[in-house]
């Protein structure tokens, strides 16, 4: 069963992602903040990483540019989530190498097969 | 008892020696070395101003008006202290300008306007002939006295033979005299030296005659001044008659006698004469304007006491008094000397007078009519010098017999100083023209003509005709009555106006005439280009660059000039034009070579020296081929320097300016993107504050429409998150609406006063439930039980919710603690909130009242997991408070965290 970690500051959203993902079959771990999202990715390697950008502390693009610079973690599979529908960020997240980007809020069922093609996708 | 011959032969023998000091004078002159070179000379010369008028006459009006004859000598001195402001521009302008006369000043002034050259001649002719004729009566009159005493002077006249009448010959012999001396060069501006020195001698004369009576009267015939008053004053109706308000008209008699005085002594053709045409050097006005003051002091200082004595005495009529006193006491000698010292006052104003005239005949009456007969003054009827000197000759002539003729048809009726006054009230009509015209560019030629036309008639008509009327030429009821009966056309009360003196009555009519039309009409007609040119070198005339006359523009030969000047000047002073310009004369190419600019100016103003400004320009005229005048490189001239300084500091200030509103501009711009940028930032954050509550709304929804079978338990839960997201985003809502409102200042406040320990009590209490869940530690301090401000109460309560719930958000996790004061401070009312959290950095605390700011720093990982707020409360809370008038800050705890603190002025009832 593929491991979904899921990364967002407001709880009310964490727990509807939550409840989507494990209700997809899939096994979901959260992060509330940046740096607890990094230490779950070190401690559990998850599959794909659904990633808001406004967070406490460091921000997702920080956490995205992180994990693109280590050898591990390069190629993790990873939505940016964000309530900033902004074309400038929207680029910047693809730079940085973001597999796909969705803006708040959205459509939950589209949401379910973007994480289930791009793991497929991965496993293949 | 005295021999005619012994008087006549003095008299004459006294002409004779003032022809051998005008003689002199002139032959200095002519050598170079100057007589009149010296302040004294050109002093003594204004004392011309003292005639037989003053001689006899003072004596004579102090008899009867007490201490007023002073006026008539206060008005020149007032002028002469004044004499910086006003005499020294006429001098400077006369000297570049070359005038001739107050007549050629005038029509100078107003663009050389011949007419108004020959309308100022004219005018002075009809004014001055009665103030000559004064002087013939004064001889006349002192001779008899002197002759028959102590008969009564007989003074009838026998017109069936007037060749019986002394007056008459006197006025022929003072003819004569005044041609041999007053016409021997043409040109009046090279100034008549001789004369001048003349003039300076009889003045001497007059004062030595007159002081030498004065001291006779007061120390001789009396035992000294205190003995002459003492018997004075054991007569009452003596007393009576020499006190201040003794003068005719009161009050406004003293003023309009000053005023007439202060007038004339400008505009009276023999002062201007002296006074401008004839000095030397502008510095001699230094002197002048202290040294004649001085002399009128001396001259009027035993006018009183003589008057007192005559009086004491019963000497007769009181114009005679300076004669009859030392004729009285049986004297040989001081008689005479009087006689002599009247005669030299009477000459010396005749002398200075009459040439003064005739100049202004000449120049201003006959040479513009000479110069409309072509053929006189182009065909080749030799020299013209002579035609004009001649016709001054007969000027001279004319002049004395007019005044002749008034003193033997009219003369009697009026006193000494009566006549005197009449001509200054006449010749006062010329000073608004002259003296307006020196300072106000704006005064036209028409509006100078206007107002002296009817200023003149309204002289004429209440001053002059009356005269003819006492004298029985005239029907008296003409003044008693008014003409044909009309009593408001009366000259001495005109449209009502009585209680009056008759010569302040006159000027004020007059002068408001001539004032009123000079610049009325002056507001409403164009100058011509030459008058604006003469009226930018009059009224500039004191400015150091200032060109001495206008510039011409024309083309014409050095030949063409050079026989034009001959014709008009003679070869003497042709040729000084010439060789002061280096500029070759009579060869053969002479009338092919173009003449200089300014040798045409030079030729002009030779011209003017002796045909006056008027005619000079129209002769210039006649050899110039092209535009004659150009008055823009005058004005530019006289712009240059002060105008380009002016210019300079103007274009500085401009492009000062220019840098300024250029820095104004760039920063407002800078202003307005920031507020752009703001505004951008701010949809950004709204949009995404508004997105978080939507994200979990619609996922929530669509996992309850997605899931059927989702357990009871979780449904009810995510419906309930469902509620409270959809209370946060109409809150959202509200509070973007409420800052938008607030920020735009349509948010209308309602402040009423309300007690803040109330509502903050309210406040507290709604949260209270609240505090009790959290297990918080509320404390409500209020140092003051009432704290009176000025408040809407509703959002006064918004705010203090506002930082209570703040507050509660960030006090310590495990023992939440929280304070609220209210204190007083500095006259006003504090109401602090504190709690026990982790406390805002100082770096941050301005932050936290900015929009949508939260806290999220690493350094601040205790925040983390707090329930989140819009990110408005605190903004909104600032702005109402600010609306308010009050303050709101963050501040360190004593508590150990954050302690914000709200400031309102207190309201005093």
């Amino acid at each position: 069963m593929a491991n979904v970690l899921v990364v967002d500051d407001e709880p009310n959203i964490l727990l509807s992602l939550e409840f989507l993902m494990s209700h997809a079959g899939l096994t979901v771990t959260t992060a509330p903040d940046g740096e607890t999202a990094l230490l779950r990715i070190a401690d559990s390697s998850p599959d794909l990483l659904l990633l808001d950008i406004s967070l406490p502390g460091i921000s997702g693009f920080e956490v995205l540019e992180q994990l693109r610079r280590t050898d591990t973690e390069r190629h993790l599979p990873v939505i940016m989530l964000t309530a900033h529908g902004r074309e400038v960020e929207r680029e910047k997240g693809f730079a940085l190498g973001a597999d796909d980007y969705v803006t708040k809020p959205f459509s939950t069922q589209q949401l379910v097969d973007k994480v289930k093609a791009l793991l497929n996708e991965r496993a293949s | 008892m005295r021999g005619d011959l012994v008087v006549i032969g003095t008299a004459f023998s006294y002409l004779a020696l003032l022809f051998m000091v005008a003689a002199w004078g002139d032959r200095r002159a002519e050598q170079g070395r100057s007589l009149i070179g010296s302040p004294t000379v050109y002093a003594l010369s204004i004392a011309v101003y003292c005639t037989a008028w003053t001689f006899y006459g003072s004596v004579g009006r102090a008899a009867q008006y007490g201490p007023s004859f002073l006026l008539i000598y206060l008005g020149p001195t007032l002028a002469m202290l004044l004499a910086p402001f006003t005499l020294r521009k006429m001098v400077r302008i006369a000297a570049q300008q070359r005038i001739t006369s107050i007549a050629d000043f005038i029509s100078a002034r107003y663009g050389k306007s011949s007419r108004l050259g020959a309308l100022v001649a004219l005018m002075a002719l009809i004014t001055i002939t009665p103030y000559i004729a004064l002087q013939l009566k004064a001889i006349t009159v002192s001779h008899a006295v002197l002759m028959n005493y102590p008969l009564g002077a007989d003074t009838t006249l026998d017109n069936e033979r007037f060749w019986m009448d002394r007056s008459f010959w006197i006025a022929m012999v003072l003819a004569v005299f005044i041609i041999l001396f007053g016409t021997r060069h043409l040109d009046a501006s090279e100034r008549h030296e001789g004369m001048v020195a003349a003039i300076a001698v009889e003045s001497l004369v007059k004062l030595i005659a007159f002081l030498a009576v004065g001291i006779f009267v007061t120390f001789i015939l009396f035992a000294g001044p205190a003995a002459l008053l003492a018997e004075v004053a054991a007569t009452p109706a003596l007393m009576h008659s020499m006190r201040l308000e003794n003068v005719p008209g009161g009050a406004t008699g003293w003023v309009g006698m000053l005023l007439l005085a202060f007038l004339a002594f400008f505009t009276l053709p023999r002062q201007f004469q002296v006074l401008v045409v004839e000095n030397v050097d502008e510095q001699h006005l230094d002197r002048a304007s202290w040294l004649f003051p001085l002399y009128l002091l001396l001259i009027n200082l035993f006018v009183i006491p003589i008057a007192l004595a005559g009086l004491l005495l019963g000497e007769g009529d009181p114009d005679s008094f300076v004669l009859t006193l030392p004729l009285s006491a049986g004297l040989e000698g001081l008689p005479l000397l009087v006689f002599i010292g009247g005669l030299s006052a009477a000459t010396g104003m005749v002398i200075v007078e009459t040439i003064a005239l005739s100049t202004m005949v000449s120049n201003q009456l006959m040479m513009p009519l000479l110069l409309k007969v072509k053929g006189l003054y182009s065909g080749r009827h030799g020299r013209l010098a002579d035609w004009l000197l001649n016709i001054r000759r007969v000027a001279i002539l004319l002049i004395l017999l007019l005044g002749y003729l008034y003193h033997a048809l009219i003369g009697d009726s009026y006193s000494l100083v009566t006549i005197g006054l009449v001509s200054f009230a006449g010749v006062a009509q010329f000073a608004p023209a002259l003296l307006i015209g020196l300072y106000w560019r704006g005064a036209t030629r028409q509006g100078a003509t206007l107002g002296l036309l009817a200023g003149f008639f309204i002289w004429f008509y209440t001053l002059l005709l009356p005269g003819f009327a006492q004298s029985g030429w005239l029907e008296a009821s003409l003044i008693t009555q008014g003409p044909w009966g009309i009593s408001w056309l009366s000259p001495y009360a005109l449209l009502g106006l009585s209680g009056w003196d008759i010569y302040t009555h006159s000027l004020f009519w007059s002068m408001l005439a001539n004032v009123g039309l000079l610049v009325g009409i002056s507001l409403f007609t164009r100058p011509t280009p030459m008058e604006q040119t003469q009226a930018a070198l009059f009224t500039e005339a004191m400015h150091p660059h200032l060109p001495t006359t206008a510039r011409w523009q024309g083309q014409t030969t050095e030949g063409a000039l050079y026989t034009l000047l001959v014709r008009y000047l003679g070869h003497g002073a042709t040729l000084r034009v010439f060789t002061a310009l280096d500029a070759p004369l009579g060869d053969a190419e002479a009338y092919q070579r173009p003449a200089s600019g300014e040798l045409i100016t030079r030729a002009e103003q030779a011209l003017s020296g002796s045909l006056g400004s008027a005619s000079a320009s129209v002769l210039i005229n006649s050899v110039l081929r092209g535009e004659a005048l150009d008055m823009e490189s005058v004005l530019t001239i006289l712009d240059t320097t002060s105008q380009a300084l002016e210019y300079n500091r103007r274009l500085e200030q401009k492009s000062q300016e220019l840098a300024r509103v250029g820095e104004e501009l760039r920063s407002a711009n800078e202003r307005l993107r920031e507020v752009d940028r703001m505004k951008d930032e701010f949809v950004a954050m709204v949009s995404h504050e508004l997105r978080t509550p939507l994200t979990s709304i619609r996922s929530f929804a669509e996992i309850l429409r997605d899931t059927p079978d989702i357990e009871a338990e979780k449904r009810q839960h995510f419906l309930g998150i469902m509620v409270l997201e959809s209370q946060r985003l109409s809150r959202l809502i509200d509070e973007i609406l409420d800052l938008a409102r607030l920020e735009s200042g349509r948010l209308s406040l309602k402040p009423v006063p309300v007690d803040l320990a109330l509502v903050a009590k309210q406040s507290s209490e709604a949260l209270a439930r609240l505090h009790d869940e959290q297990g918080l530690t509320f404390e409500f301090i209020a140092e003051v039980s009432t704290a009176m401000v000025l408040a809407d109460p509703d959002r006064l309560e918004q705010v203090i919710i506002n930082l209570l719930e703040n507050a509660r958000k960030f006090a310590d996790t495990q023992q939440p603690r929280i304070t609220l004061r209210i204190y007083e401070y500095n006259g006003a009312f504090r109401l602090s909130v504190e709690d026990n959290g982790p406390g805002i950095p100082v770096a941050e605390r301005e932050n936290v009242f900015e929009k949508f700011y939260q806290l999220k720093l690493k350094e601040s990982p205790k925040i983390q997991g707090r329930p989140k707020g819009s990110g408005l409360g605190l903004p909104i809370s600032r702005a109402i408070i600010h609306h308010l008038g009050g303050k709101l800050w963050a501040e360190t705890s004593t508590l150990g965290g954050t302690a914000l603190q709200l400031e309102l002025p207190r309201h005093s009832v």
